[in-house]
C-alpha cells in the first residue's frame, strides 16, 4: 500500500510540476503537431485515404514518446543540477519508486499532444476516427503511456553516468518513432530491424491502439506492451542498484 | 583592426563555448545522430506514403539539417549568454556589434555546411540516392548560401533572446516550422496557398529547390535565380536581426533586464 501511495504521489507531484512549465506545455502541445501535419500532408498526397487514418493514430502516439525521450534521458541530471539527487538516493524509499513515477508522468504529459493531434487531424484534415472497441482503446492508451514511461525509466538509469544524457535521449526520439511503426509499417524495414522493433514497448502500444480503433488484436498487444514495460522496469531496477552501489563506493553521485 | 579581432577571436571563442560542442558526447548525438535519423525517418514515411523518391527526402533534409546549426547555434550564441549570466559583460563592451554578430555566425555556417555534407553521405550510404561528382561544387554553393540564410534567420531568434526568456521554445518551433513550410518533406504544391506564400519568405525554400535541381543534374547557371532569392531572403533576415538586436540591446540597457529571468 505504501508503495502504491508513493508511486501515486510521485506521479501526481511531477505531473503538477510538468503542467506548470510553459516550455513543456507549449512544446509538448505544438511540437508533435508540426510532425503530424507534415505526415498528414504526405499521406494525403496518396490516393488511398486509409493510410491517413493509420498515420493519424501513429502521429498522435508519437507525442507520448516525444515527451518522454529527452526528458527521461535528463531526469537524473536534472535532480543532480537541482541538488536533490543525493537526498533522493539516500531516502528510505527505494530510488526506483521515486524515479519510475517521474518518467511515467513525462509520458502522461504526452496525452496532451495525443489529444491535440487527433483533434487537429479531425478539424484540419477531416480525419474521422471511430473507435471500434472503446474498452480496448481505454486500456491501450494508459498501457502505452505506462510502458513508454517504463522505457523512459530504463533510459534514465542507463544514462546515469552521462552529464549530457539529454543529448542521448534526444537522439533516440526519431529512431523509436521510426522503427516502432508509428507512421511506417514494419514490413518496409530490413528484416534485421524487426526484432529490435518487437523489443520496443511503443511498437505494441501503437499496435494495440490501432487494433482497438481500427480492428485487430488489441488485448494481446496491450499485454505485450505491459510485459515489456515490466521487463524494462526490472532491468532498470537492477541497473540502478548497481549504479547506486558504485556511486556510494566512489562518492561520485553528484560528480558524473 | 579591433573589429577584425572581435570577429575572429570572438567568433572562435563563442563557438568553442557554445553547447560544449567540443565534447563528442554532445556533438555526435545532437549534430550527427539527429540528422541521420531525421533523414531516415522522412525517407521511410515517403516510402510508406508513396510520395516522392528517396532523393527528394535526402536532398531536402540534408539541406535542412544545416538549419540546426543556423537556428539553434546562432540563437544560443546570443540568447545563451543570458543563461550563462555573461550577457551584460558582452553588451557593456565597446566591441563593434556587426563584427561580434558576424564572427559568431561564421563558425556556425561552416558547421551547418558540414552537417549538410554528412546528411548527403547518409543518403548515399543508406538510401536509394546517387550524386554525380560533377554536381558537387554547384551543390556546395546551394548549401552554403542556404546555411548562411538560415543563420541570419537564427539571429532573429537570438536577438529575441535578448528580451524574451524561452529562447529554446522559439528555436525549436522555428526549426520544425522550416521543416514543415519549406518543402523539405512535403512538396510545395501539396501545401495550401497560404503556406506556400509563407514559404516564399522563409529561408531554405529556394535553397532546397535549387539543391534538388542541381542534384538532378541542372547546371548552377540554371538555378542562379533561386540562389539569389535565397541570398536575398537571408540578407533581409540579417538586416532585421541586426535592427532587432540593437533595439533590444537599447531596451535592455534602459530596463536593466539583461540578467533577469
Amino acid at each position: 500500500m505504501r508503495i502504491l501511495r508513493l508511486l501515486w504521489v510521485g506521479w501526481l507531484f511531477h505531473m503538477k510540476m510538468l503542467t506548470r512549465s510553459a516550455f513543456n506545455f507549449w512544446l509538448g502541445l505544438v511540437y508533435p503537431l508540426f510532425f503530424a501535419t507534415a505526415a498528414f500532408f504526405m499521406f494525403q498526397a496518396g490516393d488511398d485515404p486509409k493510410p491517413l487514418l493509420y498515420a493519424s493514430l501513429g502521429a498522435a502516439v508519437m507525442g507520448i514518446w516525444g515527451a518522454t525521450s529527452t526528458a527521461a534521458g535528463a531526469a537524473l541530471a536534472r535532480e543532480r543540477w537541482l541538488g536533490t539527487l543525493e537526498l533522493l538516493a539516500t531516502a528510505p524509499a527505494h530510488f526506483a519508486l521515486i524515479l519510475l513515477p517521474v518518467t511515467i508522468a513525462m509520458a502522461t504529459i504526452g496525452i496532451y499532444s495525443m489529444i491535440s493531434t487527433l483533434v487537429w487531424g479531425r478539424l484540419v484534415f477531416g480525419i474521422e476516427l471511430e473507435v471500434g472497441d472503446p474498452i480496448a482503446f481505454a486500456l491501450a492508451v494508459p498501457a502505452t503511456v505506462v510502458s513508454i514511461g517504463a522505457l523512459g525509466f530504463l533510459l534514465a538509469v542507463a544514462f546515469v553516468r552521462f552529464r549530457q544524457a539529454w543529448a542521448l535521449g534526444n537522439m533516440l526520439e526519431y529512431p523509436v518513432w521510426l522503427i516502432s511503426g508509428f507512421l511506417v509499417p514494419l514490413t518496409l524495414f530490413p528484416a534485421w530491424v524487426r526484432p529490435i522493433s518487437w523489443a520496443l514497448a511503443p511498437t505494441w502500444g501503437i499496435s494495440a491502439i490501432r487494433g482497438a480503433a481500427l480492428g485487430g488484436s488489441p488485448y494481446s498487444d496491450i499485454a505485450l506492451a505491459l510485459l515489456l514495460g515490466a521487463v524494462y522496469t526490472l532491468a532498470g531496477i537492477l541497473l540502478l542498484e548497481r549504479a547506486l552501489r558504485s556511486a556510494r563506493q566512489k562518492a561520485s553521485l553528484s560528480l558524473s | 583592426m579591433t573589429a577584425a579581432r572581435v570577429f575572429v577571436v570572438g567568433g572562435v571563442l563563442s563557438y568553442r563555448a557554445l553547447f560544449n560542442w567540443m565534447q563528442p558526447v554532445v556533438y555526435v548525438p545532437t549534430m550527427l545522430g539527429g540528422p541521420l535519423f531525421q533523414i531516415l525517418f522522412f525517407a521511410y514515411i515517403g516510402r510508406a506514403s508513396g510520395v516522392e523518391s528517396d532523393a527528394f527526402f535526402v536532398v531536402g533534409n540534408a539541406v535542412q539539417v544545416s538549419a540546426m546549426a543556423g537556428i539553434f547555434g546562432v540563437a544560443m550564441t546570443i540568447g545563451g549568454e543570458r543563461w550563462t549570466q555573461t550577457l551584460s559583460l558582452v553588451l557593456v563592451s565597446p566591441a563593434n556589434r556587426f563584427a561580434l554578430f558576424l564572427g559568431r555566425a561564421l563558425p556556425l555556417i561552416v558547421n551547418g555546411f558540414v552537417l549538410s555534407c554528412f546528411g548527403f553521405v547518409v543518403g548515399l550510404a543508406l538510401l536509394d540516392f546517387e550524386l554525380e561528382p560533377s554536381v558537387l561544387p554547384a551543390l556546395a554553393a546551394c548549401v552554403l548560401v542556404t546555411t548562411a540564410s538560415c543563420s541570419a534567420f537564427g539571429f532573429i531568434i537570438g536577438s529575441i533572446g535578448l528580451y524574451a526568456r524561452e529562447i529554446f521554445v522559439a528555436a525549436n518551433l522555428a526549426y520544425i516550422g522550416l521543416l514543415l513550410f519549406c518543402g523539405v518533406n512535403v512538396p510545395l504544391d501539396e501545401l495550401p496557398a497560404w503556406m506556400r506564400a509563407i514559404s516564399e519568405v522563409l529561408p531554405l525554400t529556394h535553397g532546397i529547390e535549387a539543391a534538388r535541381l542541381v542534384a538532378g543534374g541542372a547546371a548552377l547557371g540554371s538555378v542562379d535565380g533561386l540562389i539569389l532569392r535565397e541570398a536575398l531572403v537571408g540578407a533581409c533576415y540579417a538586416a532585421a536581426a541586426y535592427a532587432l538586436f540593437r533595439a533590444f540591446e537599447a531596451a535592455g540597457r534602459r530596463n536593466a533586464s539583461f540578467d533577469q529571468f
